[in-house]
């Protein structure tokens, strides 16, 4: 059997926050039961393409899941369970992303009941003055209560998300974030920059060209942020295991390093994405369109699908492979393609490890340099 | 035509400052003649082409025939010739103008006569036509008639009190104007029996018939199966058909004769034996002397034209091939740069024409292209007595060999309001302007005359009028000649390697500027490498200024979206594809649009 990770994609929240690019938009009640219908319809429909697979994770992301009533994804649990084989030698990793402020101890509970086993905080700051800047609805200690109450109901394993090169948001700012959320010893922080991303509110207040632009961190700062997240968090026993996420021994996210190492993984939901059979794929985008999709059985709800050439897996071993520290392993890819990766990218390394980007070794793996402009890096194993 | 009296024909053009409404008045005069109505008509009929409807001004001269009852109860024929409105094009204007025997000047009843109506009048002149004005738009809130007839009067000296009142774009007055052409313009002269002798006006390459030549004959007649020879050419050949110009096509007919405005077909390959301005003579009865005011065309204005894809160099040479068979004033010849590779070095009437050639390149012929910056042709006086035009400033030769270099000259005039008197002299100034005088029109208007050099004005002294001039002024010039004049060649250096592309000849006086600006603008095209990158001017090896492109510190995409790896791809794929679009100087990539950004060094 091979192993599936299973991505939920719920495009729901209370309110869309001004940073915020992702497939989401606030919904009304009964949109959303009829989603979650819909996610159950196609689970069913889906599910008899998956029977050589056990599924290993689970992830339910959004958008805000939380903001959605606990039995409807407890629904969409069961459903799973009932549909697809799940790996028993281990337990399987189940997370759930959640915002602050909209569970209750007893909707924490319930998820526990349901098998969910991680929870995925949206923080992103600590600073009063910052969390209005990007439109969130929760306060620091809205937060707190959140984190307590899902360490009471007996969570163990728990990320909290974060954001740098925020505008207005110094060095000092982001070190008091870092100090109070290391305080509460999570077993995972996710630490992102933000990019500006255009079609945002962000993009017309910050973006370029913008009176704002000048409030945003200069590259210098947003770099030494970025370094100091690695700095600080290390001394409190955290390991940078990939560009932006830290955790402590043994908590790395097993979801996200399917991503990363190219494992099989099937989305449902709206706009979600799968990649199985090296074919990549993604559910249509439009709320309309997947709704009656999914009723009426008519439209298809896949599109962009993207049978990948050897060359297209080649380059997407390396560019999300050195995502990972520890890098991408000359074995793995001779085990993958049949060849030595040097007949492939064996110039390319040279010159990336002449430059001090990459360590280039049994295993290939970026330096601190790397990291900091590892776009560069990636773009250079494009064929 | 037979049947056609020679005393009811009239030959005549209409010239106007830009913007007055000289494309909206010929509509509506062959509108007005019933050959098509208002439905058939795009907008102007005459501008054919895209580019030319696009930018509000005529390029090429174009000619229609029309029939016209007048009302006296006498059919005339009327050919209307529509000269290009351009200072770039001012030889085919004059050659436009000798082909007729008068002018309908048209001025806008709210501004008045501006820089380029003064021109024309006056080529028009000396042309010995018959100008009568009309007063345009009257109908706009702003008109007053009266003063612009005064202005007339005061100004050119023309007889005005009795000038049609008009309103082209609303079809007011427009009778009036076609009454005053039989009354004011003369019928032709000439002599059907006298020996051929045709002037050309223009000529076009139609793939089926060959040369198509616009002409006015002048004595004898052209009829099919006569042996023709241009007279400055040489070139020979047997007239397949002649005919006349219908609205938007050619209609044969079975001679031309004295007087008569038509075309001539005769197997003519290239336009290059049609030159505008040469005479056309039969060839067994020749005439004595060819029509006078012929002159080779020159170009003014070169720059380097240079495939953004080098693998499209052969559709960019077929493309300019394509394009010389209808344009005889663009020169072209191979060059290659270090950083742009294989491309050409064009020679234009001007930089509109550039413009023109370049925008046609791009959008008839697909090509994606990288100019170099505009260069005049200046003459280099070498010790050694030789005489080299320069016309790429990568020709220069070593400074040392060079005794002096003389620059092309132009005398300007300028007309503004006298408010802005203080704003264009000082960018005059600027510009290196010689002051020749200033005269006022009327209380609040003047005439500004000054040489300048045609270096300072290719690149953006247009734009610059306008704005310091609100828009109210308007520019005409001609070349008066060459000047010796302290050149110097204006290198550019990134990561200490001289770009061949980015070098340029200025002013001394100019290049410590200029070459800062420079510096600016690349400094913000250039992206950032992992290295430091300095980016210098210098001339003769020494740097006058300095910019730094900084080394990249920071490039990451931190988030993932939910497993949507497309989407990171595509951001890497789309990088990589800018890259592409980039030229290699060294270890350095510069972006093709680099290479263009230079061109626009806005002053403010």
């Amino acid at each position: 059997m091979k192993p599936l990770s299973i991505y939920i994609h719920i495009p729901f929240c209370s309110q869309k926050c001004l940073y915020c690019d992702f497939l989401s938009a606030p919904a009304e009640e009964a949109v959303i039961k009829k989603y979650m219908e819909a996610l159950l319809a196609e689970l069913d429909r889906e599910s008899p393409y998956y029977r050589d697979y056990q599924v290993r994770t689970v992830f339910i992301g959004g958008g805000t899941p939380s903001c959605v009533e606990e039995e409807a994804v407890g629904r969409v649990l069961s459903r799973l369970k009932k549909r697809f084989a799940f790996d028993q030698s281990a337990e399987t990793e189940i997370t759930i992303e959640i915002n602050p402020g909209t569970v209750s101890k007893e909707k924490l509970r319930n998820y526990r009941n349901a098998g969910i086993n991680r929870l995925s905080i949206g923080l992103q700051s600590a600073d009063k003055a910052e969390l209005k800047v990007l439109g969130r609805i929760h306060s620091w200690d809205d937060f707190l209560q959140t984190y307590e109450e899902a360490r009471r109901t007996g969570f163990r394993n728990i990320n909290i998300d974060l954001m740098s090169a925020l505008p207005g948001q110094t060095r000092a700012s982001y070190a008091a974030t870092l100090s109070k959320v290391m305080a509460l010893k999570p077993e995972h922080i996710s630490a992102y920059s933000l990019i500006v991303e255009e079609g945002t509110p962000f993009y017309d207040r910050y973006g370029p060209g913008t009176e704002g632009e000048a409030l945003l961190p200069s590259e210098e700062e947003e770099r030494e942020m970025y370094q100091l997240t690695e700095t600080l968090l290390r001394q409190e026993g955290y390991e940078r295991y990939e560009i932006s996420n830290y955790s402590k021994a043994g908590f790395a996210c097993r979801h996200n390093m399917v991503y990363w190492q190219r494992g099989d993984y099937a989305g449902f939901g709206l706009g979600a994405a799968s990649m199985a059979a090296d074919t990549r794929w993604s559910n249509v985008k439009d709320l309309g369109c997947y709704l009656s999709g999914m009723e009426g059985r008519l439209e298809p709800i896949k599109e962009a699908v993207q049978v990948l050439s050897l060359t297209e897996k080649m380059e997407e071993f390396m560019f999300l492979g050195l995502r990972l520290m520890q890098g991408v392993s000359r074995e793995q890819f001779r085990k993958a393609f049949h060849q030595d990766i040097d007949a492939v990218y064996g110039d390319v390394l040279t010159r990336l490890e002449q430059q001090k980007l990459i360590i280039n070794k049994n295993s290939i793996a970026l330096t601190p340099y790397g990291i900091d402009i590892s776009n560069y890096v990636m773009r250079q194993f494009l064929i | 035509m037979p049947g056609t009296d020679q005393k009811n024909i009239r030959n005549f053009c209409i010239v106007a400052h830009i913007d007055h409404g000289k494309s909206t008045l010929a509509d509506r005069i062959i509108e007005k003649t019933g050959l098509l109505t208002s439905r058939e008509m795009q907008a102007q009929v005459l501008d054919n082409m895209d580019l030319e409807r696009e930018r509000g001004i005529t390029i090429k001269a174009q000619t229609v025939r029309i029939i016209y009852q007048s009302q006296a109860g006498e059919e005339y024929v009327f050919n209307l010739i529509d000269t290009p409105g351009h200072v770039d094009f001012n030889y085919e204007v004059s050659r436009s103008l000798a082909a007729c025997d008068g002018a309908i000047l048209v001025v806008d009843a709210a501004q008045g006569i501006e820089a380029q109506t003064l021109a024309n009048v006056y080529l028009a002149l000396d042309h010995d036509l018959d100008v009568f004005p009309v007063i345009n738009k009257i109908d706009l809130p702003s008109a007053d008639p009266d003063r612009v007839k005064e202005e007339i009067e005061d100004v050119i000296g023309l007889e005005a009190h009795d000038a049609p009142l008009i309103s082209a774009k609303n079809g007011i007055g427009i009778e009036a104007v076609m009454e005053a052409v039989v009354a004011k313009i003369p019928p032709p002269k000439g002599d059907r029996s006298n020996p051929l002798q045709a002037l050309i006006f223009d000529s076009l390459y139609d793939s089926y018939k060959g040369v198509i030549i616009f002409c006015r004959i002048m004595e004898g007649c052209v009829k099919k199966g006569t042996i023709i020879k241009m007279m400055a050419t040489g070139a020979r050949s047997e007239v397949v058909e002649v005919g006349y110009f219908g609205p938007g096509q050619f209609i044969p007919c079975e001679e031309l004769s004295a007087g008569m405005v038509g075309y001539i077909t005769a197997s003519i390959k290239n336009v290059k034996d049609t030159a505008v301005g040469d005479t056309v003579t039969d060839d067994e009865n020749p005439c004595t002397e060819p029509l006078p005011g012929y002159k080779k065309v020159q170009s003014m204005v070169y720059c380097g034209v240079y495939p953004a894809d080098g693998a499209k160099y052969p559709d960019l040479r077929d493309a300019l091939e394509k394009l010389k068979l209808n344009d005889a004033s663009l020169h072209y010849e191979p060059e290659t740069s270090v950083a742009l590779g294989f491309g050409f070095r064009c020679g234009f009437l001007g930089l509109l024409h550039l413009e023109i050639v370049q925008e046609r390149l791009e959008r008839e012929y697909n090509l994606d292209l990288v100019t170099t910056a505009p260069s005049v042709v200046y003459l280099v006086h070498k010790n050694n007595g030789e005489v080299l035009d320069l016309t790429n400033p990568t020709n220069l030769p070593d400074p040392t060999l060079i005794d002096y270099m003389e620059e092309p000259i132009v005398s300007a005039e300028i007309m503004v309001t006298s408010e802005f008197i203080g704003p264009i002299m000082e960018l005059c100034q600027e510009r290196r302007g010689r002051y020749l005088g200033m005269e006022y029109i009327e209380g609040t208007r003047a005439v500004l005359r000054y040489e300048l050099p045609l270096n300072e004005i290719i690149y953006d002294f247009f734009d610059a009028l306008k704005s310091r001039s609100k828009g109210y002024a308007s520019f005409d010039y001609d070349l008066k000649g060459y000047e010796q004049s302290e050149m110097v060649k204006l290198d550019i250096l990134i990561n200490r390697e001289e770009v061949d592309a980015l070098s340029f000849i200025v002013h001394r006086d100019s290049a410590y500027e200029r070459g800062r600006r420079m510096c600016e603008k690349l400094k913000d095209e250039i992206p950032r490498h992992l290295f430091e990158i300095p980016i210098q001017a210098a001339v003769g090896g020494k740097i006058i200024a300095r910019e730094t492109v900084k080394a990249m510190r920071k490039d990451v995409l931190a988030k993932c979206y939910g497993g949507d790896i497309t989407r990171k791809k595509k951001l890497l794929e789309k990088q990589k594809e800018g890259k592409k679009r980039m030229r290699q100087v060294g270890n350095v990539e510069i972006p093709q649009k680099a290479f263009m950004s230079v061109l626009k060094l806005d002053n403010e």
